[in-house]
C-alpha cells in the first residue's frame, strides 16, 4: 500500500524537517520511503513543502499524485493543496494559521502547543506527534529513534515533549 | 546614427576604402552600427578589434575599457548596453567560454549586445595562433538552461564589416545577445574592403518605450515579443534580474507558470528571423535564402552559405 | 596503494551493509568516498552545496581534503591540480557554476586529468528559480566548453543510484583519463530515499594507471599512463597543444590533429564499453519512451499505466547520456513508429534522438521547476498511440 503525505506551510516551520523524520522513521519499520521537498530562495517565509510516500513496494513514481494526509500549516499551502487529498483522506492544519470552514478537518493548535513547551520552532514534532498517531502509517517508537539522531543534541528532550503533546491531543481529541 | 555621427565614424578610420584585417572590420562594422561601448581582454586571434576600437572610440564619443577578465568584460558590457549605449566584446575560444554565465544572463534580462569569437584552435588554449571553427555548437549550447541565440558567419573581411552590422541590428531588433562566429582565418586575413556610404545601410536604433513612466512594465512587450528598454537613467523604474521575473521585472522563482511564459517567449522571440529580418531579405551586399530555397548551378549552390543560424524549438506536446 | 587507503577503508566499514536515509546530493558524496574520492573544491549553490556539506565532514576523517574556493573556476582549477598530485578528486555545482567552469573542463579534457564534475542542475537560464529542478544543461554538458571534445556524463534516476554512479564516474574518469561529469538534477538531488551501502571491499576501484618509467605521458598509446607532481621525473601539463611528451606545439597542425582525434577516439572507440542504460517493455513495443533522471520515473509511472490499457508503449531509459547511444537509439527507431521524450527542458536531448532515428520524435519538455506527473506523460502519449 502506497501512502502520500504532503506537509506544507512556509519556510522555519520545519516542513522539510519533518517529511525527513517521517521518512526516515519508515525505513526504519522496515517500509520503502521517498521523501521529496521544494522551497523558495528564502531561509523563512517562502512556500515550503514535503513530500513523502511510504510503500511496502518499490516507490517508482517519487511525488504525491493525489494525498492520503495534508498537514497545511499556512492558509495559502491550504488554499493551495486542499483539492489535492483523496476522497476519504485527512486533512490536518493548524487551526491559528488556516482559517477555514469546513467539517472532517482536524484542527490542531500545533503552534500554540509548541508555545506552551516554550518554543514554536518544536511545533513540528507537535505535528508529528498528532500525525502519527492519528495515521499509523508508521510507529511511534521508530519516529522518537528517529528523533533522538536527528534533532540537534540540546533539543531532543523538547522535541520529545513535543512529540508526546501530540499524541496526547489526538487521544483525547478520541 | 545621424549623418553627423556617420562621418565622424569614417573621419576616425580615416578613409573609406581600405585594406584591412578582419578583426578591423569588425571594429569598423560596429563603429557604423552606432556601437559607442567595449570591454574585452586582448587574446589572440581577436585582439585587433579591441585594438582598434581602443584608438578610435574615444575620438567617436565613445568608451573602450580593457577589464581584468572575460567574465568582467561581458558584465561591462551588458550594463552599458542597459545604460543605453550600444555595446560588444570580442574574444576567442577560452575567453568565451568564459563568457558563457554571462551570455545567459544577457540572454535573461534581454541585453542587446555584440560578442565576436574569433575561434583558435581548442579545446582549451590549444593553438592560439592557428585558426578553426570548434566552437560552433557551443555558441548553441554554451551557456545552462534553455535559451536560443542568433549567430552570424562571415567569409570575406567586407562580410564582416556588414555582418557585424547586421549583428547590431539584430540584438537591438530582438533584445538579445548576438554571435558573429568568425574564425581565425578570416580574423587575420587582409582584404580589400569599402566603407558604406551613409543611407547604404540599415541600422536599427533601440526603441524607447512608447508608455509614460508610471505604466511601463519592463518586461511586457508593447507589441509582439520583443519589450521595450527603459535604459538605465532615463527616469523611467526598471528592474532587471537573472532570475525567473515577471514582466514587472521582480523576481518570482517559485511560479512555474511564470517561468514557462518567460522561457517560452525568451525562446521564441526571434525564430522568425530567416523569413521577416528586413536587412536579410533586402540587405545591400548579401542575398540569403533559406536553404529550403537553394537551386540553381552546383557552384551557386557552393555559394549558398548559411549566415544565420536560428534551431527551431522543439515540437512540444503539452506546451504548444 | 594510496598513503591514506587504509583509513579510507577502515573509516568506510562502518557503513557496511547499512541503510540509510538520505538525498542523493549526500548520495554521490558517498559514492564518491567508496570511489576514494580524498579531494573536493567548491563553493556553495543550490541545489548541490549538500555535496559539499558531506564532503566536509567526512573527507577529513578519511585523510583526505575539503576546501571552499572563491569561485567555481578555481574550485575546477584546484581540483585539476589536486589530481596531478596524486588525489582523486571531484567539484560539485549547478547551472550557473558549470557555466563558469566550462573553460577548466575543456582544460581537464586537453591535459586528461581525471576528474569528476557533479551538476545538480536547476532551472536556468542564469539564476533562474535556484531552488527548483532541472535537466536543461544537457546540451551544455556537450558542448559548453570550446573546441572539438568528447565528454562523459552520467544521470542517476534514484538516490541509490546516485551512489553506485559517483563509483562508476570515478572508475571511467580513471579508466579514460578525463572529466566524468554526473548530471543530476535538483529533484533526485534533493530526494531522500533508502540507500545501502555495501562493504568497501566489495566495491570495485578502478586505481588510476601511472607511469613505471619514462613512458610517454600525452601519446604512445590511446589513454596513456598519468604521473604525479613529486615523483621526480619531468612532467609538462599545459592545455596548449603538445607533442606526445607533453611539451607545447602549438604551431604544428598534425600535433593537433594527433591529439584532438586521439581524445576523442578514446572516448568514441569504446562507446560500447561505457554506455548504458535500461531498457523496459521494448521487446514487442510500437512506441518508446527515452528518458532519464528524475523525469524517467514519471515515465515508467506512464508507461505501465499504458500497458495496463494493452498499448504496446516500452520505456528506454538511458543512464549514459554522453557519449550518446547513437546505435541503440538508432536500433530502437528502426522498430517503433513513435518515439517519446519527456524532459526537464525544452526539448534537448529529443533533438538528438532525432538525429538517428527515421521515425516520429515527440518532445514532452517541460519547464519551470515542477517535474513531469505521470498523468502530463500519459496524456501525451494517449494523444498519439
Amino acid at each position: 500500500m502506497r501512502t502520500e503525505i504532503r506537509i506544507a506551510g512556509f519556510g522555519g516551520q520545519g516542513v522539510v524537517l519533518a517529511g525527513l523524520l517521517l521518512g526516515e522513521a519508515a525505513i526504519r519499520d522496515g517500509k520503502q520511503a521517498v521523501q521529496t521537498q521544494s522551497y523558495g530562495p528564502e531561509s523563512r517565509g517562502g512556500a515550503a513543502r514535503s513530500e513523502v510516500l511510504i510503500s511496502d513496494e518499490k516507490i517508482d513514481y517519487p511525488k504525491v499524485i493525489e494525498a492520503d494526509v495534508l498537514v497545511a500549516l499556512s492558509q495559502e499551502a491550504f488554499d493551495k493543496f486542499r483539492p489535492f487529498v483523496k476522497e476519504n483522506g485527512a486533512v490536518i492544519i493548524d487551526r491559528d494559521l488556516v482559517k477555514v470552514k469546513e467539517d472532517r478537518l482536524r484542527s490542531v493548535p500545533f503552534t500554540k502547543m509548541a508555545d506552551t513547551l516554550g518554543k514554536k520552532v518544536v511545533a513540528n514534532s507537535v505535528m508529528l506527534g498528532y500525525l502519527v498517531a492519528s495515521t499509523r502509517v508508521i510507529s511511534a517508537e521508530s519516529m522518537q529513534a528517529v528523533i533522538r539522531e536527528k534533532v540537534p543534541k540540546h533539543t531532543i528532550d523538547l522535541n520529545l515533549q513535543a512529540f508526546d503533546k501530540g499524541i496526547e491531543f489526538w487521544r483525547q481529541e478520541r | 546614427m545621424d549623418r553627423e555621427q556617420y562621418n565622424q565614424v569614417i573621419k576616425a578610420i580615416g578613409k573609406r576604402d581600405l585594406f584591412a584585417q578582419g578583426d578591423e572590420a569588425y571594429a569598423y562594422g560596429a563603429l557604423l552600427a552606432g556601437c559607442r561601448f567595449f570591454a574585452g581582454y586582448p587574446i589572440t586571434p581577436a585582439t585587433e578589434t579591441a585594438e582598434v576600437m581602443s584608438l578610435l572610440l574615444p575620438r567617436v564619443g565613445g568608451t573602450h575599457i580593457q577589464m581584468e577578465d572575460e567574465i568582467a568584460s561581458m558584465g561591462a558590457v551588458i550594463g552599458a548596453s542597459l545604460a543605453g549605449v550600444k555595446s560588444m566584446t570580442v574574444t576567442s575560444g577560452p575567453g568565451f567560454s568564459l563568457m558563457q554565465e554571462n551570455i545567459g544572463y544577457a540572454c535573461m534580462v534581454e541585453a542587446p549586445c555584440v560578442v565576436v569569437d574569433v575561434q583558435r584552435s581548442g579545446p582549451s588554449t590549444g593553438q592560439p595562433t592557428e585558426p578553426s571553427q570548434g566552437d560552433i555548437m557551443q555558441a548553441r549550447w554554451g551557456s545552462h538552461g534553455d535559451y536560443e541565440i542568433i549567430a552570424l558567419s562571415p567569409n570575406s573581411v567586407q562580410e564582416s564589416l556588414n555582418l557585424t552590422i547586421e549583428c547590431f541590428n539584430h540584438s537591438e531588433r530582438y533584445r538579445n545577445p548576438v554571435l558573429l562566429m568568425t574564425d581565425g582565418e578570416v580574423g587575420h586575413m587582409r582584404e580589400g574592403i569599402t566603407i558604406p556610404d551613409y543611407g547604404e545601410y540599415e541600422v536599427h536604433e533601440r526603441e524607447k518605450p512608447r508608455k509614460p513612466a508610471g505604466e511601463y512594465v519592463p518586461f511586457l512587450p508593447e507589441e509582439g515579443k520583443v519589450p521595450r528598454i527603459a535604459d538605465f537613467g532615463c527616469g523611467y523604474h526598471t528592474y532587471l534580474t537573472g532570475l525567473t521575473h515577471k514582466p514587472s521585472g521582480l523576481p518570482a522563482t517559485d511560479d512555474a507558470a511564470v517561468h514557462t511564459r518567460l522561457v517560452t517567449r525568451l525562446a521564441r522571440k526571434s525564430p522568425k528571423i530567416l523569413t521577416s529580418s528586413p536587412e536579410l531579405k533586402n540587405s545591400t551586399w548579401t542575398t540569403l535564402r533559406p536553404p529550403s530555397s537553394v537551386t540553381g548551378s552546383p557552384l551557386e549552390q557552393l555559394r549558398m552559405r548559411l549566415r544565420s543560424c536560428v534551431p527551431k524549438v522543439g515540437k512540444s506536446a503539452i506546451f504548444d | 596503494m594510496k598513503r591514506n587507503d587504509r583509513i579510507r577503508r577502515e573509516y568506510l566499514s562502518r557503513f557496511a551493509n547499512r541503510s540509510y536515509f538520505m538525498q542523493g546530493d549526500e548520495s554521490v558524496a558517498y559514492g564518491s568516498l567508496y570511489a576514494g574520492c580524498d579531494f573536493f573544491a567548491g563553493y556553495p549553490i543550490t541545489p548541490a552545496s549538500e555535496v559539499a556539506e558531506v564532503m566536509s565532514a567526512e573527507l577529513p576523517r578519511v585523510d583526505g581534503y575539503y576546501i571552499q574556493m572563491e569561485d567555481e573556476l578555481a574550485s575546477l582549477s584546484a581540483v585539476i591540480g589536486a589530481v596531478w598530485a596524486g588525489a582523486k578528486a571531484m567539484t560539485a555545482t549547478s547551472g550557473p557554476g558549470f557555466s563558469l567552469m566550462q573553460e577548466n573542463i575543456g582544460y581537464a579534457v586537453m591535459t586528461e586529468t581525471p576528474c569528476v564534475i557533479v551538476n545538480v542542475q536547476r532551472s536556468g537560464p542564469s539564476t533562474g528559480q535556484a531552488t527548483k529542478p532541472a535537466q536543461g544543461d544537457i546540451m551544455q554538458a556537450r558542448w559548453g566548453t570550446h573546441g572539438d571534445h568528447e565528454i562523459i556524463a552520467l544521470a542517476p534516476n534514484s538516490v541509490q543510484e546516485c551512489f553506485d554512479l559517483a563509483i562508476e564516474a570515478f572508475n571511467l574518469s580513471e579508466e579514460y583519463r578525463t572529466p566524468v561529469i554526473i548530471l543530476m538534477d535538483g529533484e533526485v538531488g534533493h530526494m531522500r530515499e533508502k540507500i545501502t551501502m555495501p562493504p568497501v571491499d566489495k566495491v570495485k576501484i578502478r586505481e588510476r594507471k601511472l607511469t613505471t618509467g619514462d613512458e610517454l605521458l600525452f601519446g604512445g598509446e590511446l589513454i596513456p599512463p598519468m604521473a604525479e607532481f613529486g615523483i621526480g621525473r619531468f612532467i609538462h601539463v599545459t592545455g596548449s597543444t603538445h607533442k606526445e611528451s607533453g611539451i607545447r606545439d602549438v604551431e604544428s597542425q598534425q600535433a593537433h590533429h594527433t591529439l584532438v582525434t586521439r581524445l576523442c577516439k578514446k572516448i568514441a572507440d569504446n562507446r560500447d564499453r561505457i554506455i548504458r542504460f535500461e531498457e523496459s517493455c521494448l521487446e514487442d513495443a510500437d512506441f518508446a519512451v527515452v528518458s532519464y533522471g528524475a523525469t524517467a520515473r514519471p515515465a515508467a509511472g506512464a508507461v505501465l499505466r499504458a500497458r495496463s490499457e494493452d498499448k504496446k508503449v516500452g520505456m528506454l531509459r538511458l543512464i549514459t547520456i554522453w557519449p550518446f547511444p547513437e546505435s541503440k537509439v538508432r536500433e530502437l527507431g528502426a522498430r517503433v513508429r513513435k518515439i517519446f521524450v519527456p524532459e526537464m527542458n525544452l526539448g534537448q536531448l529529443s533533438r538528438e534522438v532525432e538525429r538517428f532515428v527515421g521515425c516520429e520524435v515527440v518532445s514532452i519538455p517541460k519547464i519551470g521547476g515542477i517535474a513531469h506527473t505521470i498523468d502530463e506523460i500519459y496524456s501525451a502519449l494517449k494523444g498519439e498511440v
